[in-house]
């Protein structure tokens, strides 16, 4: 329990002031971590707000706190699709300095909220994360690293080849394919913007219609569709055809023989941004963690932390990523500012269709 | 005790404890959450606006078809629970035999087992290849309720069996002298003493049953919508407070309705319980009527923690320890910041610390309700609210209030505010636990020890802590379990570097991998032992202590 806040501060700024009596002091030059807006070091605690998925390797966090001086504090009070609204929520009173994990499913909720303050951030790394940026809202979140969401199949259950989205809805599928609820999971949420992006305003909804009598099968979370449901040899499933990710693939590789992979022209391409937050008390401080975000060591970090891939192109992903999860060529997104009009009708609809 | 004026003060002055606890950690923030989606800014049209608006959302097609699920599935299961339980609790308080007190801890399991991991091993029972494939109970609302009682018979045999134990066999025995037949016997002495625990359990099955939330996520594929399913989507998918706390009102009604049911049922007072009878070893054919007591909870209990074990077990092309001694060091892949053996420990320290605040809390609270009266009535709502009331408002009010220094005290991020909410889930079952023993203490025994000249402190520690004792004994035990398992409120406060158990366990199922389901596999296994040792640990403190008495 902290005591009082200023006590703790008082802590951290005297720990910093004999880390930079020690070291070669914050305001080393140091591509990762020197923010040429800062005029002067920040010091003390900075609070990091993410999601129940947000790692970072110890040694890692250890060399940024040493570097800077800072003390690095994580909250994560939810999972990824919660953080936002409750960043919306408590919004007069943040809940940190700085926010990592919003999606571009969720950005424009954000950024229209008023919840985050404008930073460009300066690391090298930038230019590559500003091709990621959310149309609009480039100052305020600054894209850290990505995702597709895709269909993955057992390559067991179809030694000719990936099944093909279009092909999904005939019989011979019937009864294979398992997804998640967009209503209550992330990844359920980006796949139906992917058949809303692949078809037309209007076909999406049929062709879900067409799945429905195809049996699919709809869970609550990607641990049910993945772990419980999917055929592939790890977990022994009914279900040959299940929601996940690009990156899933590495992780089922079995003596060295690959047993699943992604269906590439069913992925939605999910960017995770980092921001300011309005209100911080320790600007400053949340400024150099988005630097630190786009820095080669953490960029390089992210692939075996968090299965995702860098923005940054000066970094190589794992050599099994480069093998066994290539991204899709021409990955489905929709405008953020499109997806927050229309996401609860669009729910909505998807409920109707494929539950009710 | 029929409180004398002057012992009013007192009892005021001893409420302020669980007033004090409750109205900072449960009452503050879920009114916070109410306040803001029925009239406050998040509502941005004026308060008569905001009640009418209200006023649309329950009257909705989709709320009252959640309010009509709720209703069903928890009658449901609390049926369930006290058809399996009842037998089971009059097996284990009854006898004793060898082995019986590893049944007795083993019944108490299921209770704390995370329900992501339960979840997930009763959907592979219920898959269309699993063993009980062929019932097609797959995503269907009697496979949820199947896991409610499940999870819920445990607390049916620890209340009504700490009864029945306290229950002295005098009655009993005088009306079978008297030429009644076992059944009369029971019927008319057994049944109308053990009343007020019954119903005291069915109303705290029923209110879990109403505010299961994972369970019935998963194990209905999402069709299933209850009150707590659409509080989490309207809080976390749509962000809107309105239709959420509309929905949090309606889950207080249910707590106030099974409140009303439980107190109308139990109020045939309990029979004075001075001696605790003895437990005897079956004789005869009471040995098949003990064994059919408990085989069908032990079968239901069984079947999901041995699929659970078989998935832990589960490597590459067969079986083995392997994810067990994973548990030993970092993930290899990581997911999380340290090994699980460190978030089982993180899990006990927090666990005893949440223990030791109920404990306290409940003790006190237990006191105070010990006789009834209109004020008592009121205190015992209260403490039953946190029962009922969904943790996703629980755990978003404690972020909306607690996300700022109060009175110069700053819980933001702490790592305090983790046993705080396993305390304020635990305290209801506590306090409900043993207000049926300090009940049926006679207050003739208090009034004689008063005028044998015992000053009130020592009234209380010859008469009330004594004979509340084993009860109490087993309530802690109940408490420490409860809080190890707990997760609703839990994820909102947890923090990230100093994972518990359960936060663990729902980190690694968020990850790809046989390596990192196994582990979230095997720290399920590690839990559920964890809380059998615990349990099995207060059956032997219960028994030595019983031989006080």
């Amino acid at each position: 329990m902290r005591i009082s806040r200023t006590a703790t501060l008082a802590v951290a700024a005297l720990s910093t002031l004999t880390l930079a009596a020690c070291s070669s002091g914050p305001e080393a030059p140091d591509a990762s971590s020197a923010a040429p807006s800062a005029s002067a070091a920040p010091t003390g605690t900075v609070t990091v707000v993410t999601h129940d998925s947000f790692y970072v390797d110890d040694a890692l966090l250890a060399s940024f706190e040493e570097e800077t001086g800072l003390t690095v504090e994580l909250v994560a009070p939810g999972d990824a699709g919660a953080l936002v609204n409750q960043l919306v929520l408590t919004k007069d009173a943040p809940l940190g300095d700085v926010v990592y994990g919003i999606d571009n499913t969720f950005a424009t909720r954000a950024t229209e909220a008023g919840v985050l303050a404008a930073y460009s951030p300066a690391a090298p790394a930038a230019a590559d994360a500003a091709s990621y940026a959310a149309p609009g809202a480039e100052d305020l979140l600054t894209a850290i690293d990505f995702s597709d969401v895709c269909l993955n199949y057992d390559l067991a259950a179809f030694p000719d080849g990936a099944p093909a989205f279009a092909d999904l809805t005939l019989p011979e599928y019937a009864g294979m394919v398992s997804v998640t609820n967009p209503a209550t999971s992330s990844p359920g949420l980006a796949f139906m913007l992917a058949t809303i992006a692949a078809t037309d305003e209007d076909g999406w909804l049929s062709w879900w219609e067409a799945m429905r009598e195809n049996d699919v099968r709809v869970t609550a979370s990607w641990s049910d569709t993945y772990y419980t449901d999917f055929s592939a040899p790890n977990y022994g499933g009914d279900f040959p055809i299940v929601l996940s990710y690009a990156s899933s693939p590495p992780f089922e590789v079995v003596d060295g023989e690959p047993t699943t992979a992604a269906m590439l022209d069913t992925c939605f391409r999910q960017v995770e941004y980092a921001g300011v937050l309005e209100g911080a008390e320790n600007p400053a401080a949340a400024e150099l963690v988005v630097e630190w975000m786009l820095s080669d060591e953490f960029q390089a970090a992210l692939p075996e932390s968090m299965y995702v891939y860098p923005v940054s192109s000066s970094v190589e992903v794992p050599a099994d990523w480069a093998e066994y999860a290539p991204l899709a060529d021409t990955p489905t997104t929709l405008d953020p500012a499109r997806i927050d009009a229309m996401r609860d009708e669009w729910i909505d609809a998807w409920t109707a269709t494929v539950l009710d | 005790m029929t409180p004398a004026p002057a012992s009013a003060r007192l009892w005021w002055a001893l409420a302020g404890v669980p007033l004090l606890f409750l109205g900072t950690f449960f009452l503050w923030p879920a009114a916070t959450v109410l306040w803001r989606g029925l009239v406050g800014d998040d509502a941005g049209v004026g308060p008569g606006a905001g009640l009418a608006e209200a006023w649309a959302v329950l009257a909705s097609s989709r709320t009252l078809r959640a309010i009509a699920t709720t209703a069903w599935l928890a009658l449901a299961g609390t049926a369930g629970s006290l058809v399996l339980g009842l037998p089971a609790a009059w097996a284990l308080s009854r006898f004793s035999w060898r082995g019986s007190r590893t049944v007795r801890a083993l019944v108490t399991v299921p209770f704390v087992l995370p329900t992501i991991v339960v979840a997930a091993a009763f959907s592979a029972l219920f898959a269309a290849s699993g063993i009980l494939g062929g019932l097609g109970l797959d995503q269907s609302p009697v496979a949820i309720v199947l896991a409610l009682v499940f999870f819920n018979v445990s607390v049916v045999v620890r209340i009504v069996g700490g009864a029945w134990e306290a229950l002295p066999p005098g009655r009993s025995l005088a009306a079978r002298t008297l030429g009644a037949s076992r059944w009369r016997a029971f019927v008319h002495t057994t049944l109308p003493a053990l009343r007020p625990a019954i119903a005291s359990s069915a109303a705290v099955v029923f209110l879990f049953c109403s505010t299961s939330f994972a369970l019935v996520l998963t194990l209905g594929g999402t069709r299933v919508r209850t009150i707590e399913t659409e509080i989490w989507i309207q809080v976390n998918q749509f962000l809107d407070l309105r239709a959420a706390a509309v929905l949090a009102l309606v889950q207080v009604a249910f707590v106030g309705l099974a409140l009303w049911v439980s107190s109308r049922a139990s109020h045939a007072r309990a029979a004075a319980g001075v001696a605790t009878a003895r437990r005897r070893g079956p004789r005869g054919r009471e040995r098949w009527a003990v064994a059919a007591a408990l085989l069908p909870t032990l079968a239901l209990l069984a079947l999901p923690i041995a699929a659970l074990v078989e998935r832990s077990l589960r490597v590459v092309g067969g079986y083995g320890l392997d994810h067990y001694r994973a548990l030993l060091v970092p993930p290899a892949r990581t997911a999380l910041p340290v090994p699980v053996w460190e978030a089982a420990v993180n899990s006990l320290v927090t666990a005893l610390i949440a223990t030791a605040m109920a404990t306290v809390v409940g003790l006190v609270t237990a006191q105070l309700l010990a006789a009834r009266s209109r004020r008592a009535g009121v205190l015992e709502s209260l403490v039953m609210l946190p029962l009922g009331v969904s943790a996703v408002v629980v755990g978003l009010g404690l972020l909306l209030t607690l996300n700022r220094a109060v009175l110069g005290v700053d819980l933001r991020g702490s790592w305090w505010l983790v046993p705080i909410a396993q305390a304020v889930v635990a305290l209801p079952l506590m306090v409900r636990a043993l207000v049926p023993a300090a009940r049926a203490i006679d207050p003739r025994l208090r009034a004689a020890a008063a005028t044998l000249g015992a000053s009130p402190w020592r009234t209380w520690w010859q008469v009330d802590a004594r004979l509340l004792r084993a009860p109490a004994g087993a309530s802690i035990a109940f408490a420490f379990a409860i809080s190890m398992g707990e997760f609703g409120a839990t994820v909102f406060v947890a923090r990230p570097d100093r994972p518990t158990l359960t936060t663990a366990i729902s980190r690694l199922l968020s990850r790809p991998g046989l390596d990192n389901a196994g582990m979230a596999f095997a720290a399920a296994v590690l839990l559920a032992a964890l809380t059998a040792a615990v349990m099995l640990l207060s059956e032997r403190l219960r028994t030595t202590v019983g031989a006080e008495l």
